[in-house]
């Protein structure tokens, strides 16, 4: 099997190692362009993301393919290939195949399970179309894996729940308020993080978003990134009462919402919910809350606690997912080995017909005179040796085994089918 | 033959809950289907069974204590699918068709024969009063069971355990919501029973209360969704409280259901 897959990852390879073999937009042109120059490489496909590199390719041989590419990688980054070498790995045969299934399935991510992989193989392989880099064999197992990938993700959990401090924030927020498009958020504080987590529950549609923060400049300026509000810090604990998604990271060392002010808001919000967010550190908001009715609050080690268990929950999964890609990988065999046995069944085929054809004309010559009832028995008994005889080594090429391409080219050279197809 | 199809009822809802009580284990495709599937079938069923009672007889089928809690039965089963039609949550099924089953089942050993017909049940009176009755009953079943979920979902988050039934049960907001309605039908229904039920008194034996037990307990059940309504809608007794109190709500009406019952002073046959 001339399926090879070189390449390094987030686990092999540092990210100044990374950052140096990335393919961007121009690099992957030029590198197109190059690729296609080399002898040994018949078909390829460049995977570059944050966290990987990969080259997918079809060669000739393994053995020097493998060489021309680490040499091409070397060269075409000027990165020493010595010290290039220790973080990569090479796939071939049913490997390979494992390894690209597992990749579009993201079971090879840093993150388990997350979605962004499949998305940017199918934009590369899209690319390789588009430059005809690709050809049969790796059409197919590209194709292959991105259906890999989508029948994991809808027969396992490996995506299901939040892995992320913001995503766990807006899956808490649905289950407590069903729909955000009639909530309004109340950002305290206005760190990078508050943002981030701001930004995801805005994009699952909250109606109002509320910006109190220290400096008012800040605020006025987030306030205009969000379409939202801003409001003076001092004035925050009125604009609570309308508010259902508080959201707070403020650098202040003291709680700045005490469980009597609570208890008095929640009177007034006649004990509508109110989800709060806590993620600064030290808390900003007072844990006793949570005990309140109708008050959630959580800080950034109970939502980081949520997002552990997801993960556990994903590593689950992944398990089932392995399955599924062992299955599969059965059934690319299947049509990969098929790729060389069906040829060379029909040239085996063909070669004992023309023998047969051969040797018969020259029978009936001799047999001058002989009647057509007989032509006709020495015919069918000629036909029933033939196909008796090729029997046993079609049905080995038939059968899927580990070793069909050894057995294919054994068989090739035994009934020199070679050159039967010349 | 009498009650094949009630027993077929009794078996497609009982089917229903174990494959209910499975979905709550695992969700899979089947389990979805059938407890749904499942709970159709015995519904139909248990309709012809009512039909053809109440063909054969001649009069409302609900003249026992079997009768009456098969009907409550059928209600509940009714009110959960108007509700599903509604709301659409999968684990519905899962909490209301085990009472469901259980009422069947009660129903089932519980004496079937007829006595002699009373002549105040002739009157149509009794159709509308047992209309009301029973589906505003169905109604507090359901928000009891929609109450327990919210306790159980409000468990979650509270404790930040999310597992288990977690991403299945719907939103504290929806769960809170739906209780709400379901309460706010329940109550005028029970009311409108409960004026039915004394104009019917009225016009049969000439008094329009009696004090009986089902009467006294048929008030007190008035006055706590009574308060349930008041207090959600003038100091916002929401959430939790109002699962809790709709949870003691239905409690107190099993009570008046079944304890009266067994310790049956007065007219009320059930």
């Amino acid at each position: 099997m001339n399926i090879l897959i070189v390449g390094l990852n987030h686990k092999t390879a540092g990210v100044e190692i990374r950052e140096k073999v990335a393919f961007n937009q121009d690099k992957l042109a030029k590198a197109n362009d190059a690729l296609k120059g080399l002898s040994e490489i018949e078909e390829f496909l460049i995977l570059s993301t944050c966290n990987r590199v990969e080259l997918y390719l079809v060669v000739k041989d393994i053995m020097t393919g493998t060489e021309q590419v680490m040499d091409f990688l070397s060269s075409f980054h000027q990165v020493d290939r010595k010290s290039m070498e220790k973080a990569l790995y090479q796939h071939t045969g049913q490997e390979a195949i494992r390894h690209g299934f597992c990749v579009a399935s993201s079971l090879d991510s840093m993150v388990l399970g997350e979605p962004q992989i499949l998305g940017q193989l199918k934009d590369s392989f899209e690319f390789s179309l588009n430059q005809k880099t690709t050809g049969v064999i790796l059409n197919k197992f590209i194709r292959k894996a991105i259906s890999v990938a989508k029948r994991i993700r809808t027969e396992t959990g490996i995506a299901q729940n939040a892995v992320s401090i913001s995503f766990a924030a807006v899956e808490l927020a649905k289950k407590i308020f069903d729909t955000l498009a009639n909530t309004t958020i109340m950002l305290l504080g206005a760190g990078e993080m508050a943002e981030l987590a701001a930004r995801h529950l805005v994009c699952n549609g909250i109606r109002q978003v509320l910006i109190a923060n220290r400096t008012y400049a800040r605020a006025v300026e987030l306030a205009r990134n969000f379409n939202g509000k801003p409001v003076a810090f001092e004035d925050f604990k009125k604009e609570l009462v309308h508010t259902d998604i508080v959201l707070c990271s403020t650098g202040a060392a003291d709680y700045v919402l005490k469980k009597d002010e609570m208890r008095h808001l929640m009177k007034e919000r006649r004990q509508k919910p109110m989800f709060v967010i806590d993620i600064a550190v030290p808390r900003n908001i007072d844990p006793e809350i949570n005990q309140m009715d109708n008050v959630y609050l959580y800080d950034i080690d109970d939502l980081q606690g949520v997002v552990n268990n997801n993960l556990m929950e994903r590593q689950n999964e992944a398990a089932k997912a392995q399955a599924i890609v062992d299955e599969e990988i059965q059934v690319f065999l299947k049509w990969y080995n098929s790729l060389h046995t069906a040829p060379t069944i029909t040239a085996l085929r063909k070669k004992a017909e023309m023998i047969r054809m051969a040797e018969l004309e020259r029978a009936t010559k001799r047999l001058n005179g002989i009647g057509q009832k007989d032509l006709k028995t020495i015919d069918a008994m000629t036909q029933a040796i033939v196909n008796k005889l090729i029997h046993a080594p079609t049905a080995a090429l038939r059968a899927d085994s580990d070793n069909s391409a050894e057995l294919n080219a054994l068989i090739r050279r035994l009934y020199e089918l070679d050159e039967v197809e010349k | 033959m009498k009650f094949f199809f009630f027993d077929f009822a009794l078996i497609s809802y009982f089917v229903s809950t174990v494959t209910g009580i499975a979905e709550l284990f695992k969700s899979t495709r089947f389990t979805v289907k059938t407890v749904f599937l499942a709970a159709i079938a015995g519904f139909v069923s248990h309709t012809i069974h009512l039909v053809t009672q109440y063909i054969q007889s001649g009069h409302i089928p609900i003249v026992n204590f079997h009768q009456a809690v098969s009907f409550l039965a059928w209600s509940i089963v009714l009110v959960f699918f108007l509700l599903q039609y509604r709301y659409r949550s999968e684990l519905l099924g899962s909490f209301v068709m085990p009472v469901v089953f259980v009422l069947m089942f009660s129903a089932s050993n519980l004496p079937h024969q007829i006595q002699p017909l009373e002549p105040m049940l002739k009157s149509y009176w009794f159709g509308i009063h047992i209309f009301f009755a029973f589906i505003g009953d169905a109604a507090f079943a359901l928000a009891f069971v929609v109450g327990v979920m919210y306790l159980i979902q409000e468990r979650y988050v509270k404790s930040k355990h999310l597992g288990g039934l977690f991403k299945r049960l719907p939103s504290l907001q929806a769960l809170d919501e739906i209780n709400y309605r379901l309460i706010s039908v329940g109550f005028p229904f029970l009311s409108i029973a409960i004026i039915t039920g004394v104009i019917w008194a009225e016009s049969a034996t000439g008094f329009y209360w009696r004090w009986d037990t089902k009467e006294v307990w048929s008030l007190i059940t008035w006055l706590i969704y009574a308060l349930v309504l008041h207090l959600r809608l003038s100091t916002g007794w929401r959430g939790r409280k109002a699962a809790i109190l709709s949870i003691a709500g239905f409690v107190i009406v099993l009570f008046a259901f079944f304890g009266i019952h067994l310790f049956r002073k007065g007219f009320h046959v059930f």
